[in-house]
């Protein structure tokens, strides 16, 4: 017992060690980025992780930020535990807001828990939808679930800019011709209680850390979980002990795209209140990250949201400071995967784990045995 | 060219792995022109010992001497530039190359940006003609049987400049046939100024080719002597260190109804227009092992896949106790009764990534007690693995650790435990010992025996005509997607099942 947990703890090690190893090598090149945009990195880097830590505007948007990203990477996190990817997060939020602000404005005298509940459930149908069709298309039709995903995306985007400038229009837009393409503001009872006067921390945090527990709960401690990730680590293991991987690979897209629905019930009812143009600001990407970075664990996922929460927060603060664009943070992101996934490959070879090893002062694995224990 | 090796020693070698004694003071000799076995079950050393000779790791203590001069072995280049090259038992090929590019790939080339095809061809056409070994040069590998893949990897070893070969397990993956052109072709190689270490656990195939025979067991080199003045017997017992005896079956005079009745089954081949089964039929009853004797590659595994609900039939009927089972799911099917040991035991018996304790409970998950409403409980999953774990002799750390790191042994203890314990009406078992050593191929037969006395109707489907022999009731010869003949066990002598299997029907020649 004592060496299996040993060996537990040590890939945990690995792990973070991976994912810090990576975030530094993404600072690092990023600090390129900001060199060859003429700004000081050391101060860029400075205002974008200590400014928003420093006071409460920065705290409180950082988990504003934290919440629907917590949302996405759960999904994407429970996609990937099943042997799929989802990069059509950003169409899935769309779907979601729009099934969401429906059900929201639809009923907007329900009471408070009822409507909300109602909000995030129609939100996870959208979302889990337009996830399902991927999930559908890859189980029956072998269609690549990347290229869906994506093409999935442009399609959301259109069809949420007409219904944003058509049928859901604000009828008090048409009215004075101002013809902003929104919806209308939903009631008081379908918004998120925000906690503090002056700031937009709203419970879609406590909401979203709560669902991390159940995706952990759900995928580790259930029978449904537990065939989910068997189908994912090994297909045809899984078919063998009868197990029907078509089924599961459409259930892990319904169930990561409605996370990601929710994500966008999250922003129209905590931050906006209604439905809007970009309303997403590339959550459904970002949450790929967040997921990676999170080790694709529910409860790695937490922090992980929080620390992107915090990139993001901190990437507006440094634009103003320093006059880089914030949109550098994308750039950074990519880094970031390209390194975590790159690392991975690096420190799979087992020599280098031991080198990494010996430099924290570990012990050896990778001289093991080939035969070790076989026999 | 490196010289020749008249004679290679390895002296009291020994090598430490954190926790491990993999070696312990192991010294062996190979003279020119000898072919040395290395015998020993799996976790014996063999391997070990063999990679510190080719330099993938360094020995702890001990030396090597080439030709009376001790020799630093560092890494796979240094043996190499010395004559010593290896086989290994998975072949490094890159498929989408020709045989030429292949080989060419591990040469010193003259030049840095010029491949000099023609010079390789020269090369391997010397060595094709001093060895006897005919390769096709612009072949691509994808296109070559696993025989041909393993002449390749014998001519790009010979045409470095190797005159010791290490071959490690290099009939794992070879039917019979391709296993005995593989000997007479190495008994030719070592006529010329060649020697070979052969790393096996088959008896059989190191008492046909070795000159002599070196046997470790944990670690140690517990024999070394002439392979002709010892019997296989003798041999197998020096491995495991205990006498070894062959599970065979009793004779019975009756047998139950028939629990798994395959009536004339047609079906699909992996290739358009082509029938992997056609018109196939074959019975089994209640406490009776039916083998399926024949050469891979003729519609077992299709059989085999049928059966479980796997591939679609698209004629004729499977019952399993009376019950059609034709083309139902695989989840029906299990549920209906019927065990399967699939034919590779990593990836379609068990989820490698997964512990021991997850792929325990596969195909019981579902069902109380492991699981309430949707909720795993926990405590009954273990207690069930550890019980499991215990009652099978799985050789695991805990229930916690991943199948991947256990040997092919355990693995397959693993998924005997997951299955008989289901207590299935019918048990289909796939090459169930395929690799394995002869300690673990005795076990795996015990509980398969064992599941014949408990009643169950067993298929067993294997190309070895011994363990063929010594288990089934019945064998039933599967050519072409057919079944031949099925004989019972008294009437089968290996000869004629050897003609069987190669399509020549019965009473005709």
């Amino acid at each position: 017992m004592e060496k299996s947990s040993a060996d537990k703890y040590r890939e945990l090690a690995v792990s973070t060690v991976i994912v810090l190893f990576s975030l530094m090598i993404a600072l690092i090149l990023g600090a390129f980025l900001f060199a060859v945009a003429g700004a000081n990195p050391l101060r860029a880097y400075g205002v974008m992780l200590a400014q928003p830590l420093s006071g409460m505007f920065g705290l409180t948007e950082m988990m504003v930020r934290a919440a629907p990203l917590m949302l996405v990477g759960l999904g994407i996190a429970i996609a990937f535990r099943s042997g799929i990817l989802n990069i059509g997060g950003e169409g899935q939020i769309m779907l979601g807001v729009v099934f969401g602000t429906a059900v929201g404005l639809a009923l907007p005298n329900l009471p408070k828990p009822l409507l909300i509940a109602a909000v995030f459930l129609a939100a996870f149908v959208g979302g889990g939808l337009w996830g399902g069709i991927a999930g559908w298309m890859r189980a029956y039709l072998n269609v690549n679930e990347i290229l869906s995903t994506v093409m999935l995306n442009y399609i959301a985007v259109q069809v949420y800019q007409y219904l944003l400038r058509g049928p859901m229009i604000d009828p008090n837009e048409v009215a004075y011709g101002t013809g902003v393409p929104q919806t209308a503001l939903l009631s008081e009872n379908a918004r998120l209680i925000r906690y503090i006067q002056g700031f937009r921390l709203h419970s879609g945090l406590l909401i979203a850390i709560a669902l991390a527990v159940v995706v952990f709960l759900f995928l580790w401690k259930t029978t449904v979980g537990y065939r989910m990730r068997a189908v994912g680590a090994e297909p045809k293991a899984a078919t063998y002990a009868g197990m029907n991987v078509k089924h599961n690979l459409v259930l892990a897209m319904v169930l990561s795209g409605g996370f990601a629905g929710m994500a966008g019930a999250i922003e129209v009812m905590g931050v906006h209140h209604r439905a809007m143009e970009s309303i997403s600001a590339g959550y459904g990407f970002s949450g790929i990250v967040v997921a990676l970075f999170g080790g694709l664990h529910p409860l790695g996922i937490v922090p992980s949201s929080m620390v992107f929460g915090l990139l993001i927060v901190g990437a507006d603060m440094m634009q103003r400071a320093v006059d880089v664009p914030a949109s550098i943070i994308l750039a950074i992101q990519g880094l970031i995967i390209v390194a975590i996934v790159s690392s991975n490959l690096f420190l799979k070879n087992p020599k280098m784990r031991d080198k990494v090893f010996s430099l924290l002062g570990g012990r050896k694995i990778a001289e093991r045995d080939p035969e070790g224990g076989r026999t | 060219m490196a010289e020749i090796i008249d004679r290679l020693e390895m002296n009291h070698i020994t090598k430490r792995f954190p926790g491990v004694l993999a070696l312990d003071d192991v010294t062996i000799h190979l003279r020119k022109g000898e072919i040395l076995a290395l015998l020993g079950e799996n976790g014996a050393g063999k391997t070990t010992l063999m990679n510190v000779l080719y330099g993938l790791y360094h020995q702890d203590e001990g030396s090597v001497l080439i030709n009376g001069q001790e020799v630093q072995i560092y890494e796979p280049l240094d043996a190499l530039k010395r004559g010593i090259g290896m086989v290994h038992q998975h072949f490094m090929l890159v498929p989408n190359l020709t045989v030429l590019e292949n080989i060419a790939l591990g040469m010193y080339q003259h030049s840095e940006f010029k491949l000099d095809l023609e010079r390789v061809r020269g090369r391997v056409k010397e060595v094709a003609e001093r060895y006897n070994l005919s390769v096709k040069p612009d072949a691509y590998i994808w296109q070559l049987s696993v025989g041909e893949q393993q002449r390749v990897e014998l001519v790009k070893v010979l045409t470095l400049g190797a005159n010791v070969l290490i071959l490690d397990e290099p009939t794992a993956a070879l039917t019979p046939q391709q296993t005995d052109a593989l000997i007479d072709l190495l008994r030719q190689t070592v006529l010329q100024d060649t020697s070979i270490i052969f790393i096996s656990h088959k008896l059989n195939e190191v008492k046909a080719i070795s000159d002599r025979v070196a046997v470790l067991r944990n670690g140690k080199l517990v024999f070394d002597g002439n392979t002709a003045d010892h019997s296989a017997a003798d041999l197998a017992e020096k491995m495991a260190g205990r006498e070894i005896k062959y599970p065979k079956i009793q004779k019975k005079d009756e047998y139950g109804v028939p629990i798994l009745q395959v009536q004339n089954v047609w079906a699909d081949g992996d290739q358009e227009g082509t029938d992997s089964l056609q018109g196939l039929s074959v019975e089994v009853r209640a406490g009776e092992i039916v083998g399926v004797a024949g050469v891979s590659g003729n519609g077992q595994r299709e059989l085999a896949d049928a059966i479980n609900g796997i591939r679609k039939i698209k004629e004729g009927r499977i019952v399993l106790d009376g019950e059609d089972i034709s083309n139902h799911s695989p989840q029906q099917i299990i549920d209906r009764g019927m065990g399967y040991i699939p034919e590779d035991r990593l990836h379609e018996g068990t989820i490698p990534r997964f512990s021991v304790r997850e792929n325990l409970i596969m195909k019981d998950y579902r069902r109380a007690p492991l699981s309430k409403a949707l909720f795993l409980r926990k405590g009954e999953i273990d207690s069930r693995s550890e019980s499991l774990v215990k009652a099978f002799n799985v050789k695991t750390p805990d229930i916690q650790t991943s199948c991947a790191s256990l040997s092919g042994g355990n693995i397959q203890k693993v998924i005997l435990a997951r299955e008989i314990t289901r207590k299935p009406k019918a048990l289909l078992a796939a090459y169930p010992i395929r690799g394995l050593d002869i300690g673990a191929s005795e076990y795996v037969h015990n509980q398969l025996i064992q599941a014949r006395e408990e009643g169950m109707a067993v298929l067993l489907i294997s190309e070895e005509l011994d363990e063929l022999l010594d288990l089934c009731d019945r064998i039933a010869v599967m050519y072409e997607g057919k079944i031949l003949d099925v004989l019972p066990r008294e009437e089968c002598t290996k000869q004629e099942l050897g003609l069987l299997m190669a399509g020549v029907a019965h009473g005709k020649e």
